[in-house]
Formats: structure tokens, sequence, C-alpha cells
């Protein structure tokens, strides 16, 4: 059966017109009757024990209608891994202790958020302030300060992978190298600050509008920590101005602001300000990266030990998942027969890091792409051909853990040497250009159930009228990458009707289907995709028999949808249009409305991915020696990520990611003094303008995966990787200077050419 | 209600008598009370509720906010509201010239996809209008000067330096026509 034309079409998004004329509503644009502004007040140390609070003075403010701190809350710990309890170890608002600058001590709400925020400097808070830790490996000397009372010694957390035996494979290489890589933390710096507005509902229930990418989430922990049962909880996503990964768990003024209009009856909002975001917002982590590898004379890698620490800051967030995944990227993209991974997760009093973009992939690619461009240059093999040598394919398995089925990376590579001109370009020196390579792979949705949902992974309803259209309601969730539109392009292709016959509901979890378990890991399109495609088969099997009723087909038949028609597939012209089949087999049904539930959890599917995307990157440079400053002249990048839905959005995944790849590269970290962040605004923390972006031209490896719908693998995470990376080897082609620490600023490059 | 978060405190607490602005917005006349260092985004935002300009960072530095004061861009965040009395104010909701139809440029960023979350996207729209009112004809290099006071996290701004293109030249060819 041929894939219909829209799968693969360039459909701009269905809700553009919205956003580009101003109507599009995100969260802080809403405003309720009676509405009260909220304040956080936040700590200013690093690690202190709170003795006292006292906020007589901040209620006596006129304006002020509430003021909360932890004693009035429940004080139960929550977190995103409700799988493993011990690992939950966050509060709403603090209890006895603060672990970083920016934990949230109290909160206020008044008439105006000028009288919230002054109210809030009102409040009185008696601190004994203890000693603190911020780097990984302060944190884990002797002697070192306890963060957590259960975690002595302030190791959260640990996992190891081990396979192949590896001390063995290590005495039979006759290469062998050591490298240590360091990358800094980093923020999402999504353009809309977080925001969210509660109102109080009837019979104490309450609505939470909020800027986040996993409203089911925030609606399970927000009904855990405010002691209601969860259907009292509704939780609706309104637009979301992008969170890449950075809004995925219940946040401490979606607490307060549905706490306190519980309490106040009244709605009540708080937004974030950019510096709230960058100075105490979650971020990526910061990780030392120990790599070895062992591999033959002529370039076959044999063993591979990658030992990680990861920076958690104060609290573990979705820290389980980041050690895990780094170990799994550490093994991804080559045959590696031996491999060893120890991660240890480690407290520190930073601000806590948490899931962005690529969510381990980052940190693991650049130790792992820029130590194997060291091999190439040792062994005298081109990295592009050392690469190839030992490329994963279809078929290859990381033990124990998952298997991809389809591989399309050894074409990636292929395609940018050869669209690049690779090989002249590397034979050819220029003096302070460059040309560098790396490859990348990520995970289409997560298959391990750490947050515990008893409910599938996603859930989606179709409705289908008599009128020819037809209503989805799903609750995942389009935070800017446009999931509203593909996921209604699968729906249209799959009913053969316009697609803007297509009513959507989404990310409202008193409307839409339980569950989905939201927006990361790059699961919307392959799960959720899933989803649609159930729920319209088991539409398309009501509608079928109204043909074989009206035309007494021979059993052997099949029934064919599309051009809003349905008909007999073998003989098109026995059919109706689409509104009518659904009428009569409406009048079939005596009036009960044609709706069916679709559902995907992935079963048997190892322990990370149903599904992985590949791809490679060749990026030229050029450096200035007497500046330090790397510029990007041209991006090439070959990209499998199975068969693409909408050809429009994967490309501005792509050009989205080299953006924020690109700042990893070069411009961007948080620079963090004793836990205080330095460069909280958009001035200091630089991340790349229109003018910094290099041309980019991009190639589709297509391959159909199994397991995607219509083949659909992720396009969202996994091109983050390559791009630091890549620059990093292009800036040693180009000056012949290496760096194992990112971002490679010019003050890096001067020092790598002894000038500094 | 976004006040700069870096004011002091104890400072407004003292009653400042609010002046009533006449402000006229997208040609609409509107009068308003506010406080001298209310800024526009403010006023805009929440008393005229005009919500398409954005606040992304309210102090200057990433241009969702903009819109244009007698046809100039500004930061609307860092604008007084008292300083736009007597003057044209237009925003991303005034771009088009009637309700039912689209400006050139907004129908550029929608068929070359300029856009995904949207967020920064009016205050683009809106620099790009005044970069075109200036420059009708920009090469690559002046748009992306024209913009580079406006971030955008998701894009990477390439499709929207390929909208800003798509557009002139269709507002080039317009006028070509006429003439
Ligand atoms: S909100 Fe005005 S420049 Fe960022
Ligand atoms: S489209 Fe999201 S910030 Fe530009």
């Amino acid at each position: 059966m041929s894939t219909p034309p829209i799968i693969g079409a360039r459909i701009p998004q269905l809700g553009a017109r919205e956003k580009v004329t101003g109507q599009a509503v995100y969260t802080d644009d809403m405003k309720l009757p009676g509405m009260l502004y909220g304040a956080i007040l936040r700590s200013p140390h690093a690690h202190a024990r709170i003795k006292r609070i006292d906020t007589s003075k901040a209620r006596a403010l006129p304006g002020v209608k509430d003021v909360v701190t932890g004693d009035d809350t429940l004080k139960v710990a929550y977190g995103n891994w409700r799988l493993v309890p011990d690992i939950q170890d966050e509060y709403v608002l603090a209890v006895d202790k603060v672990r970083y600058v920016g934990d949230e001590v109290a909160a206020v709400c008044a008439l105006d958020a000028d009288t919230a925020r002054r109210a809030c400097e009102l409040i009185e808070v008696e601190y004994e302030v203890l000693p603190a830790v911020f780097s990984v490996e302060e944190a884990l000397a002797e002697g070192a300060p306890t963060i957590r009372a259960e975690k002595p010694g302030n190791l959260s957390l640990t996992r190891e992978i081990e396979y192949g035996g590896v001390d063995e494979a290590f005495t039979r290489a006759e290469y062998v190298r050591e490298d240590t890589f360091r990358v800094p933390t980093v923020s999402h710096a999504y353009l809309e600050p977080c925001s969210a507005l509660a109102a109080p509902d009837e019979g104490g229930r309450v609505t939470l509008w909020t800027s986040t990418q996993t409203p089911y989430i925030v609606q399970v922990l927000l009904a855990k920590t405010l002691g209601l049962p969860e259907n009292h909880v509704r939780v609706i996503k309104p637009q979301v101005g992008g969170g890449f990964g950075g809004k995925m768990e219940l946040r401490t003024w979606e607490f307060c602001a549905a706490f306190m209009a519980l309490r106040t009856g009244r709605p009540v909002k708080f937004t974030l300000t950019r510096a709230d975001e960058l100075a105490y917002g979650r971020r990526r982590h910061a990780m030392v990266l120990r790599s070895k590898i062992g591999l033959t004379r002529d370039g076959v890698i044999l063993a591979k030990d990658l030992d990680v620490l990861l920076d958690s800051g104060g609290y573990n967030a979705m820290g389980a998942t980041a050690t895990f995944l780094v170990g799994n990227f550490g093994a991804m993209l080559y045959r590696i027969p031996a491999y060893r991974y120890l991660g240890r997760y480690v407290y520190t009093n930073n601000p806590p890091a948490s899931a962005m973009r690529g969510f381990g992939a980052p940190q693991a690619l650049f130790a792992g792409e820029c130590q194997l461009n060291m091999v190439a240059e040792e062994l005298g093999i081109d990295p592009i051909e050392l690469r190839i040598r030992n490329a994963m394919q279809a078929g290859d398995s990381v033990p124990g853990v998952a298997t991809a089925r389809t591989c399309g990376f050894r074409e990636a590579l292929e395609k940018v040497r050869d669209a690049s001109g690779w090989v002249e370009k590397r034979a050819r020196k220029r003096p302070g250009k460059g040309i560098g390579v790396a490859g990348c792979s990520f995970i289409s949705g997560g298959v391990f159930n750490w947050f515990d949902t008893k409910y599938h992974f996603t859930s989606c309803e179709v409705r289908v009228f008599e009128d020819g259209t037809a209503h989805l309601l799903t609750m995942a969730s389009d935070i800017g990458q446009g999931s509203d539109t593909v996921l209604r392009q699968i729906l249209a292709a799959e009913l053969g009707i316009d697609i803007h016959k297509i009513r959507l509901t989404a990310g409202d979890t008193a409307v839409t289907p339980k569950a989905d378990l939201g927006t990361w890991g790059s699961r919307v399109t392959l799960m959720a995709g899933n989803a649609v495609l159930d729920a319209a088969r088991k539409i398309k099997e009501m509608l079928a028999g109204v043909l074989f009723m009206e035309y007494d087909l021979n059993q052997i038949h099949d029934v064919a949808f599309a051009g809003d028609r349905v008909f007999v597939r073998a003989k098109p012209k026995r059919g109706m249009d689409f509104g009518e089949c659904v009428y009569k087999a409406l009048r079939g049904r005596r009036g009960e409305p044609l709706t069916a539930f679709g559902y995907y959890t992935p079963r048997d599917k190892g322990l990370v991915t149903p599904a992985f995307s590949f791809g490679a990157q060749v990026i030229e440079v050029e450096v200035d020696e007497d500046t330090g400053v790397v510029s990007v002249e041209q991006v090439h990048t070959a990209h499998d990520s199975g068969v693409p839905i909408n050809t429009m959005a994967v490309e501005g995944q792509l050009e989205g990611s080299i953006h924020m790849g690109l700042g990893y590269a070069l411009s961007e970290e948080l620079i963090t003094v004793e836990g205080r962040v330095r460069n909280a605004t958009f001035l200091d923390y630089r991340i790349p303008a229109a003018e910094d972006m290099p041309p980019s031209a991009s190639y589709e490896i297509v391959t159909r995966d199994p397991e995607g719908p219509y083949g659909a693998k992720e396009a969202g995470e996994g091109l983050v990787s390559p791009t630091a990376p890549a620059i990093a080897e292009a800036i040693w082609d180009a000056v012949g200077v290496r760096s194992d620490t990112l971002p490679i600023t010019p003050q890096r490059v001067l020092e790598g050419l002894g000038k500094l | 209600m976004r006040g700069k978060a870096s004011e002091p405190g104890g400072q407004k607490t003292l009653p400042v008598a609010k002046r009533v602005l006449e402000l006229t917005v997208n040609g609409d006349r509107y009068e308003v009370a506010v406080e001298p260092w209310t800024s526009l985004a403010q006023v805009l935002r929440d008393e005229l509720r005009l919500t398409g300009t954005k606040v992304g960072c309210n102090e200057g530095d990433c241009g969702a906010c903009t819109v244009l004061v007698d046809g100039r861009s500004v930061s609307s965040c860092l604008y007084l509201a008292v300083e736009a009395e007597g003057r044209d104010v237009t925003t991303i909701e005034g771009l088009a010239e009637t309700p039912d139809t689209l400006h050139p440029l907004q129908e550029a960023f929608i068929e070359h996809g300029g856009l995904q979350c949207g967020f920064c996207t009016g205050g683009m729209l809106m620099s790009s209008a005044f970069l075109l009112s200036h420059t009708p004809e920009p090469d690559e290099g002046e748009i992306r000067r024209g913009l580079s006071g406006n971030l955008c996290r998701c894009t990477g701004y390439n499709k929207i330096v390929e909208s800003v293109d798509a557009a002139a030249k269709r507002l080039a060819a317009d006028e070509g026509g006429t003439a």
C-alpha cells in the first residue's frame, strides 16, 4: 500500500496564523477576574538550615492576600521518578534546609505583582549557613558536608553497564588512549519564561494553566503535593514558548498557584523573570567524562571504558535518567564488543540540573566523538573512514539494552563526506580553515517507566461526524515543535480526509484521554502517532461495514479511505463521501456516536527505546589566529529520522538543533561561582543570534522503521549532539588546537595556540 | 504586571500620581492611567490586552517585545509608556492592514516555516517590518543584521531569514506591478 501524499508533505503548522497575528494565547497572556499575582522568596544561601521564618510583616502589607511556607504544606517529597521513591527528594517549598542559591522558601500572592515582590522582601528568614560544595570532586571528597541526610558522601546514584569482557579486550588492543573531557552547564533558554495560573473550581477542585511539556505528570504530582485526588486537579497546557526539556516536572510556582488559589478562593498567577530562569531554572548537566578506548592498529574498536561524574546540583530531578542515558549513548554509533560504564550522580550546592534536549547525548558524544577524532589522527586513518569501519548497522544490539532495527549511520557518513567535498578539503590545507566531522544517534521515545504510570504511555480519542469532519483528542503536548500538526497529518492520512477537517483538543487532563507522558525523549511522533493510528484503524473498522452492506461485497474486498471518500479499493467508483459513510454507520448504531480510543505502550522493546535515529555532520570553520574567534562557515548534515512525516518541521528541528549545538560549542555556559550564576541575562549568557548562524545543507537518509508510524523516527534531539565535536575537530584541522572542554571560547583557542 | 525585577523594593511604596495618557495603538485611541515608570509592553499587555507583544526578558535583550513607534522599532519592555504619548504605536495585532488579511511578512513566515513556538514571532515580524520599511530589498547580511536584536531558540533563524527574503521579493514585485 502506497504512503498517502500528506506523509512527508511540507505543511505549515496549522496554528501558524494565530502565532503570526499575536492571537495565540500563552499562559502569561491570561488574566481572570479577581486574579492575584504571586512571587517567590528564594534562598540567598547555597546550603543552610532554616531556623525560623516570620511572615507577619509580609502579611500585614496592604494588598497581600496569602503567604505560604513549607510549614503550610504537606511536606511530601516528590519528583518524576515515582518508580523509585528514594530518588524523589524535592519539596514544593523548603522543609528545614535549603540546598542551592534560589531554593524556594516561601511564596506570596497579592493584588499586584509589585506588592507581592515587596512582601517577599518583608519575610524574615533566619538561616544557619552550612558549608557548601560546588563541584563533583569537592562533593565526593573525604569530609565533605552532607547535602541530603539519606546520602552521606553526596553520591546520590550510581549506574553501571558492563559486557564483553572489557579488561581482557584491552589486553588485545594494539592502540589505547584515555582522555578526560569537561562540559559545562547550559540553559534551555526557551524564549517564554515559565508561567502558571490556577483557579479554584467547584467542590474544592482546581484548574491550572501552565507552560509545561507534561500536563499529566504535573496533574499527578500536583494532586500528591496538594493531598487531593488526581481527578480534582485539571491541568491545561496553553501555547508553550519552547521547553527543550526544561518544563517537564512539577515546579514550585505551579504548586503555589494552585495551593493559594484554593486557600484564597481567587485565581493566582506566577510568571518568572529571565533572571529567575537563568539563575535558578533547570539546566543541562555539567559532567566530567573520562573515556578510555582500545582498537586494533587498523582502527577496529575492541573496548571502551567510560567513567562519568554528573553534577546534580541540590536535587535529583531527572538525574537518574541522565545517569543511565550517558552510559547508553557512550555505547551507541559503533560496534563496541566490550563496554564498561560507571556513572555517578553527585549532589552539589549548585542549582539542580535536569533534562535538556539530547539528554545525555551531547555530553557522551562530545567525549566519544572528539576522542575518535584523536584516534583517527594518531592511527593515520581518515576520521570518516574510521567511523565507517566501526559503524553500527541495522539489526545491531547494545546488549541487554536495545536493538537498532533500522540504521542509516553509514549512509549518513558517506553522504556528508561526498556532499561536503571532505576528501579534497581535508587534503588541501588552507591557512586558518578547517573541516571536522561527528556522528549522532538518539532515541524515539523512552521505554523505561520511571514515572510508574498505570496507564498507556500515550492515548488518544478520535471522533468522526456525519459532516465529514473528525475530532482528535490527545494529551500529547505541542510546545512549539509542531506535533499538533504532525498528529493530524497521521490521522488525515489514515482516514483519508482533508487535514483542515480535523479539530484538535490537546493537553487538557480533564478532557483528553488518560494518559500521555508528555513531550520529552523525542517520543511524540512515534508514540502518540502510533496511538492515532490505533484509534483511526478502529474507526475505519466501524465504517468499512457500511460499504459491505451497501454493495453486498464479497468477503475478500478491502475498503480504502482517500480524498474524503470511502470506497471499495478494487472498484473505486463504488463508494461514498466520508461524511455519508459516517452518517450511515451512525444510523446503523441507532445514534451511538462513532468514537474510538487508541493507545501505545512500547512492550518488549528493551530498556531504552523502540527506535534510534542516526546522523552525521561535517562542519567547516575559519579560525582567526589573532583573536581566537571561530566562525562556522558551512554545516552539512545527513540524517536518518526514518520517514519524515512533515519535512518542513524536520528541517526546523535540524536547524534549531544546529543553533543549540553551536551555542554549546562556542559560547554558552552558565558561569556559576559558589552556586551563584554570574551571567543571568541574555546579554551575558549568549545564545547565537541570526548573524551567527551558518548556512546549512541537509540530506534525509530515509529508512522505514517498522515501529514508527509510516516508518517515522525521532527528529527533535539527536542533531543537537554532533555540532560541538565536529566544530572541535574543525578547529584542530584549522589551527592544530584540540579542546577537551566546552565552550571553545576565543580565550581557549588562544591558550591552545600558546598566545595567552 | 511585570515591573522591573531589579527595582529596589522600598521605592515604589511612595504614592506616585498616575498620569492619564492618550495612546494611539494600531489606529485605535485609548486612555490609560499609568505610573511614570510603567513600560509600554506592560500597558499593551495588561491594560490594552494586546498580548501578541511578548516579554521574554524585560531587559532589552531578546526582542520579543518589539513594536513600532512612529514607524521605528523599539523594545517596548524598555520604552516608557509615557514616551509613547502622541505617537503612533503599531503592534503585531496591527501589522496586517485589515483583520481578515495578512501582511506579506506574516504569509511568508507561515509558508516558509519561519516560526515554531511562536513566542519570538511577533517581535521578529515587527523588526522585519521595520527593516523592510528602510531597506526594501535587503540582502541576506542585511536581513541577519536587521534581526540581530531578536533572539529565537527554536528555528535556528535560517527559515526566518528565508521568510523575510521571500516577503521582500513579493513586496518588490507587487510594487513593480502597480507602478
Ligand atoms: S522583552 Fe523586551 S527585549 Fe526582551
Ligand atoms: S519560534 Fe520559538 S523562540 Fe522563535
